[in-house]
């Protein structure tokens, strides 16, 4: 609609002064924040850039090494056979254990299952860590236990080990689970966010939003209620029928704490590009969308369990979307956006209002502990 | 979405913003958006790049989080401190910073601050917690003072004698007045806050084309109600008239709400002054509990240091509420006052001018990358 800037105007056209402080603000973001804190709070844990300062400034300073450094849901190792393994960990400690549509005991396996899919890998086997506060009774575990053992047989991975820790009363709340995943990954595939290139589409597997709102009603302190299960599942089984019919898609990220915008800042980042994303073509259920305005907060930064975003080339969009409409947890996929080269770093939402804005990382944290 | 989509439609915004460019001609009009809800829009459905050349928006003083001095979130965290009191906050306060730090901090170091989404929720917090004193940071303008209000008489009814209230509530006539004084104001008018006017109704703004001479339109918060009140501006200033009209029909009657007005008085009566960041001391300008009320006032119950702070010397808050510079005007914007670290409060809550800004912004008009609004991307 709007017309195009001529040009040869353009680059005439001297830098205005806001348009030099914007560049230096740019320049200045671009830069990996920095960990300025001393002691942790919960925006350390929210998946937006004080996590990123936190992991970058303790975690990464001190394990330093390539594939660490590759920052992906999970490490993609080699055997000396030359077989390649992918690994993964995820800790969870959502509040409350139980909520529509699953459990702490199916995320626990969900998430970890779905960070291997996100590599490409067939995960197979799982270890389970439970930090069990005294007092917790054993029916509430039994049941936990219960929900990941559905989960595995669903997602056809098996827990293969684990621990267990008892601490006192008030230590921890209820109960915190640590699961690790292992699987294998077929050669041939390679998902790396340094692949993308202008010109793939993005895509995400499904309604968006529903696991963070969720939780959030299901805590009962917000005096909202509303209908919305939880979207966890399994991928691993979407992932395989995407990299069949797109076998070069470039690069899966699930979506859980930070949401959409925080998986397309990291990939815009990662791979210096931008990442434009259409507002009218976002899967978004109305009663998140309007429970998200009630709270005022942004569906695009709220957690999903059972949701991935694709990036994939052009001529195989068609393919892939079709593919995951095919199946169960992929019935609601849509094409959200696309890559451009300009302006690199940043993800912008033209919005169905017919505007655009940046969709920047998230600052704080909105919704606490939903996972 | 229900009853929130017809504000939003790319077609009917198509319409708006050709009539404004009609209306508007070849002049450069400023309008002030006085309330943060419509920074808010502005930004999040980037209104700004849609509107032509002719007509430059200016992020005004009606973000509540915003206009809260230094010296009050110290008093807020000294008593979040104190053994045995749950503090409860709305979550964009929680990140403002004090001369020491926020209520985030505080929170980490071992305070139990929550965050609540209504004074009723710190309520029942109190309700359940005998044991505990509650205290409830009350900020806000007209919109969310007759919240605070219910909540104080229902705290009086079910004699709750846990709970208490900081109360910070603002009032938005006097900041009003106090940015039409300043010397070096250049707007043509005004975008009313609609929120505030469902409770004050339209007429407390007369003096705005009175006295003035600005003429002022109560706006709605969908994009399309902006639009349409920027149209109402300049149909006013092209005919000559100036007065008060209201486009957020569906909302605010002239009169107000008599009975949250009411409420209000029960409640609630001036303070002498107050401090506004950036704007310094206005009088009359704030709420503080009746003395009927005395029991449930926070300052009265603990010992708050009452320590005034200067605002930091880098950060112009108070000339980007008036709507003197633009944010990135500002020497610190972008740098040293971000989001994650911010130095003003303009910079925390979303709806503050700099930090809508820099989410949402940071593009001028001749650097956004071209979109084609109907685009397919599938």
């Amino acid at each position: 609609m709007a017309p195009e800037p001529a040009p040869d105007r353009e680059e005439h056209h001297a830098p205005s002064r806001e348009e030099v402080v914007l560049e230096r603000i740019e320049a200045f973001r671009r830069r990996r924040p920095k960990l300025k804190d001393d002691f942790i709070n919960s925006a350390h844990g929210a998946g937006g850039k004080a996590s990123a300062a936190l992991i970058d400034a303790v975690f990464v300073e001190a394990f330093r090494n390539d594939t660490l450094e590759a920052m992906t849901d999970g490490a993609v190792v080699a055997l000396p056979s030359g077989d390649r393994v992918a690994f993964s960990t995820d800790g969870f400690v959502v509040k409350p254990l139980r909520f529509p549509g699953g459990s702490i005991g199916h995320l626990a396996i969900h998430g970890t299952v779905n960070d291997l899919a996100m590599m490409g890998a067939v995960p197979k086997w799982i270890s389970a860590a439970f930090v069990i506060e005294d007092g917790f009774p054993i029916a509430e575990l039994h049941q936990i236990v219960a929900d990941m053992r559905e989960a595995a047989v669903h997602a056809g991975v098996e827990v293969v080990t684990g621990d267990t820790k008892v601490v006192n009363k008030g230590a921890a709340d209820g109960v915190y689970i640590t699961t690790a995943g292992m699987g294998t990954v077929p050669a041939g595939v390679e998902l790396s966010a340094s692949k993308v290139e202008p010109g793939d589409k993005v895509l995400v597997s499904g309604k968006i939003g529903d696991h963070g709102v969720a939780v959030m009603i299901a805590r009962g302190d917000l005096a909202l209620e509303a209908d919305i299960p939880s979207d966890t599942a399994p991928l691993n089984e979407l992932v395989e029928k995407l990299l069949a019919a797109a076998p070069n898609t470039r690069f899966l990220r699930d979506p859980t704490r930070g949401g959409v915008a925080t998986v397309c800042n990291e990939l815009a980042r990662a791979s210096e590009v931008a990442v434009v994303l259409q507002e009218s073509a976002l899967p978004i259920r109305g009663i998140v969308n309007g429970a998200c305005e009630i709270l005022g907060i942004d569906p695009l930064y709220v957690a999903n369990e059972g949701k991935l975003v694709a990036v994939v080339p052009a001529d195989e969009a068609d393919s892939a979307l079709a593919a995951m409409r095919a199946h169960p947890f992929g019935a609601d996929a849509a094409v959200i956006g696309e890559i451009r080269d300009e302006p690199p770093g940043i993800v912008i939402l033209n919005t169905g209002f017919g505007g655009n804005r940046i969709v920047d990382m998230l600052v704080g944290d909105p919704l606490p502990r939903i996972c | 979405m229900k009853f929130v989509d017809e504000y939003r439609d790319p077609a009917a915004a198509r319409v708006a913003i050709d009539q404004i460019e009609a209306l508007a001609g070849d002049r450069h009009l400023k309008f002030m958006e006085v309330c943060g809800g419509h920074t808010h829009t502005i930004y999040k459905h980037g209104i700004e790049n849609v509107l032509p050349e002719s007509v430059e928006l200016v992020h005004g003083p009606g973000c509540p989080v915003c206009v809260i001095p230094m010296g009050r979130v110290d008093d807020a965290i000294a008593v979040a401190e104190e053994p045995g009191v749950i503090f409860t906050s709305f979550g964009d306060m929680m990140r403002v910073p004090g001369g020491h730090g926020n209520l985030l901090e505080a929170k980490a170091r071992g305070a139990d601050v929550r965050m609540v989404y209504s004074p009723l929720d710190a309520l029942r917090i109190a309700e359940v917690n005998p044991d505990k004193q509650v205290v409830f940071f009350a900020v806000g303008f007209e919109t969310t003072a007759p919240s605070t209000a219910v909540t104080l008489l229902k705290a009086r009814e079910r004699d709750v004698t846990n709970f208490s209230v900081f109360c910070n509530h603002v009032t938005i006539v006097p900041p009003l007045k106090a940015i039409l004084e300043s010397p070096d104001l250049r707007l043509d008018g005004f975008l009313g806050p609609g929120h505030v006017s469902t409770v004050i109704g339209n007429r407390p703004y007369r003096f705005v084309p009175g006295v003035y001479g600005k003429p002022l339109v109560t706006a709605g918060f969908e994009p399309l109600d902006i639009l349409q009140a920027i149209v109402m501006l300049l149909r006013q200033i092209n005919e000559g008239r100036c007065e008060v009209e209201n486009q957020y029909t569906r909302a605010v009657v002239d009169q107000g709400n008599p009975r949250a007005l009411a409420i209000l008085g029960q409640v609630f009566e001036l303070r002498p002054h107050f401090e506004w960041r950036g704007l310094g001391f206005i009088s009359q300008s704030a709420l503080k509990l009746r003395d009927d009320f005395a029991a449930f006032d926070a300052e009265l119950r603990f010992q708050v240091p009452g320590v005034r702070v200067a605002d930091p010397k880098a950060c112009q808050c108070g000339e980007v509420l008036k709507g003197v510079i633009k944010p990135w005007e500002c020497k610190v914007f972008g740098t040293a006052c971000t989001p994650e670290t911010p130095i003003g409060t303009c910079m925390v809550s979303s709806e503050g001018a700099c930090a809508a800004y820099y989410n949402y912004g940071r593009f001028t008009r001749s650097t956004t990358i071209p979109v084609r609004a109907a685009e397919p991307v599938g």
